[in-house]
């Protein structure tokens, strides 16, 4: 197990480099500068400009600029915004707790709501149930993140004033709830259709059929035998999910106007802030890999014939 | 109508199954031996799911290529006197005012007529492209294995490591003037991997084949192989997972272009629309309602068609 741990996480390093490298020359090799964007509309010195650039390192060969970035970011510095002046990773200590409060609170909605619906379709195949769950997720699935966002923002904060149309407050759980279903609403149909068909599936397996045989109770063939195998393939899942309700927040963020890591990398794009996209962007993809890692060792827990030497 | 299909399916994909037949002439019915293709349009024709998605398809590509057929209104004419005005007028079908105007006094319904095209063609695009290029690396990593599989791996593992979303803001933001040839390709860029990986998987099951094994002793080039025996037998799973990306890529470039990293103007886009009327969601809520709408019929029957074409192609997964 310590072994296939150590080279999971050799791995991981050509994996974080190169797709950290991509962003960052698609970051500063295309046009663009943001010395220049910082200038904004005022008449410049081209000198002032270029020594500017010199100072920020801007001017150096991009490899060597990535090289640079990137032992500073093994030393945990994320360089420093250059319109704000503030460190990088002050910036991100003040916005990624919210985005993980939603993402938790997503999260959580997506694994209890969603394989509670898998599970009540499952159980019943090709009934009336299942079929219209089936059909409520097509939909949800069908419906971008925005669309359902104005939709629910338009009803439930306008039409049926219930809730606030913003977040005001996002240390707030009850303002940050509507946010929250619209970012879990996709990855929850998904998981819904997931837990369906692996239950419904296994529900026929050799093994339910000895249970039943058996003559053990429903609740201990249920809970113990069908949830434990079909819920391995919801798990890998649900772990892929955490990195793309991470990315998915940009979009709801902004229709909540929660101040968080979407709202950061919007604005940081449209000001051409390579380093904060960069930083964030690493982190992202860090969670990725580390996602993807714990869904693979919870395999073994879930499934005792896996066994990592 | 059936035969016909099932013939020229046979031929396309050039593989008698020879076995099959043999088990059909000793079977009590002597029901013709259908191939994998021809299997599946059989089922398709069945199902209503298919049905129901092909006709709304349909119309959505005709309304794509001849949006003057629906309306005569011009979805760029600006008339200021009717910002935010006129209410939806209900009695009106197809005509300019039916879905009422938006802010800058164009008629809604024109616009969302002629943004059709923009988030189709898009769609369909990316598709095409992430077929072609995640089956080429799928089939040459899986085919010769080795060093050429373990890089062309590590290269998918990389292009995995970025979010889609995030890669696509990113992309997309270093262009100025974004066309929909610029979000097909930037889209295609960072999207080719799950094909790639579903072909690699398949064609290493098939490279293993028997008839393989023949071509190889018969003497065929490589190139024959791959093309001729491997190819045709890999595309059923191919498809499966591009169908139902389709609706995926339709979605995607409605919330790049709704967060106006996607397609800019002059190209008419029902994301951009849904953006320019976000501030009126409380007065002239159609403004946003409308695009919405049809962004989410045209994902549902492309997520459809694909759930169709699944359950018809690989009914295991259903």
């Amino acid at each position: 197990m310590g072994r296939y741990v150590a080279r999971r996480l050799l791995q991981m390093i050509p994996v974080f480099i190169g797709s950290t490298l991509i962003i960052f020359l698609m970051m500063y090799a295309l046009p663009g500068d943001p010395v220049r964007a910082m200038m904004g509309d005022q008449a410049y010195d081209p000198s002032v400009v270029a020594s500017k650039r010199k100072e920020l390192g801007l001017d150096l060969p991009i490899l060597q600029q990535y090289w640079n970035y990137l032992s500073g970011l093994v030393q945990g510095d994320f360089g420093t915004q250059i319109a704000s002046q503030q460190p990088i990773a002050d910036v991100i200590a003040r916005v990624f707790p919210v985005t993980i409060r939603l993402t938790i609170f997503a999260f959580a909605f997506v694994s209890i709501v969603g394989i509670g619906l898998g599970i009540i379709a499952g159980l019943r195949p090709d009934t009336l149930r299942d079929r219209g769950l089936l059909t409520l997720t097509l939909i949800l699935v069908s419906m971008p993140s925005f669309v359902l966002g104005f939709l629910l923002q338009w009803l439930l904060a306008f039409q049926w004033p219930i809730v606030k149309p913003t977040v005001q407050d996002d240390t707030d759980i009850t303002q940050l709830l509507l946010p929250a279903i619209v970012l879990a609403s996709l990855s929850l149909a998904y998981v819904a259709r997931l837990t369906r068909t692996s239950i419904a599936e296994n529900l026929r397996a050799d093994y339910m059929r000895t249970a039943v045989a058996k003559g053990l109770p429903r609740r201990r063939i249920i809970g113990v035998h069908l949830m434990r195998n079909s819920l391995i393939p919801v798990v890998t899942f649900l772990g892929i999910e955490i990195g793309n309700l991470m990315t998915g927040a940009i979009v709801t963020e902004g229709i909540f106007n929660v101040g968080g890591v979407g709202n950061e990398i919007y604005q940081a794009l449209i000001r051409r802030e390579g380093a904060t996209v960069v930083g964030i962007a690493s982190l992202m993809v860090l969670i990725y890999l580390a996602a993807s890692l714990i869904v693979d060792l919870l395999y073994a827990v879930l499934d005792p014939r896996i066994r990592y030497a | 109508m059936p035969d016909k299909t099932a013939e020229k399916v046979t031929t396309a994909t050039g593989e008698p199954i020879p076995a099959a037949a043999v088990a059909t002439d000793a079977g009590p019915a002597p029901a013709k031996a259908r191939s994998l293709w021809s299997d599946a349009w059989h089922d398709l024709r069945r199902q209503p799911l298919f049905i129901i998605s092909s006709v709304l398809i349909l119309l959505l590509l005709v309304i794509a290529i001849w949006p003057g057929l629906f309306t005569s209104a011009s979805p760029r004419q600006a008339d200021l006197a009717k910002h935010y005005l006129q209410k939806p007028q209900w009695g009106h079908f197809f005509s300019p005012e039916w879905l009422g105007y938006d802010g800058q006094g164009r008629s809604i319904y024109a616009r969302v007529i002629y943004g059709a095209r923009a988030s189709i063609t898009v769609g369909v695009g990316v598709t095409l492209c992430v077929t072609v290029l995640g089956t080429f690396i799928g089939m040459i990593a899986g085919y010769f294995g080795g060093w050429i599989d373990s890089i062309l791996s590590r290269v998918t593992d990389v292009f995995l490591g970025i979010p889609f979303l995030l890669g696509a803001l990113v992309v997309l933001n270093t262009f100025e003037k974004r066309s929909v040839w610029v979000v097909i390709l930037a889209l295609a860029f960072l999207g080719w991997t799950q094909i790639a990986r579903v072909a690699r998987g398949a064609v290493i099951t098939i490279k293993q084949a028997d008839y393989v094994m023949a071509a190889k002793a018969l003497g065929a080039s490589t190139t024959r192989i791959l093309f001729r025996h491997i190819l045709p037998n890999a595309l059923a799973p191919i498809i499966v997972v591009a169908t139902i990306a389709l609706g995926g890529y339709i979605a995607a470039e409605a919330t790049l272009s709704f967060l106006g990293i996607g397609l800019t103007e002059p190209t008419i886009s029902w994301g951009g629309d849904v953006s320019a009327g976000r501030e009126q969601l409380r007065n002239a809520p159609f403004t946003l309602i409308v695009p919405s709408v049809m962004v989410s019929v045209t994902v549902l029957s492309f997520l459809m068609f694909g759930d169709a074409v699944r359950n018809a192609l690989d009914p295991k997964l259903r």
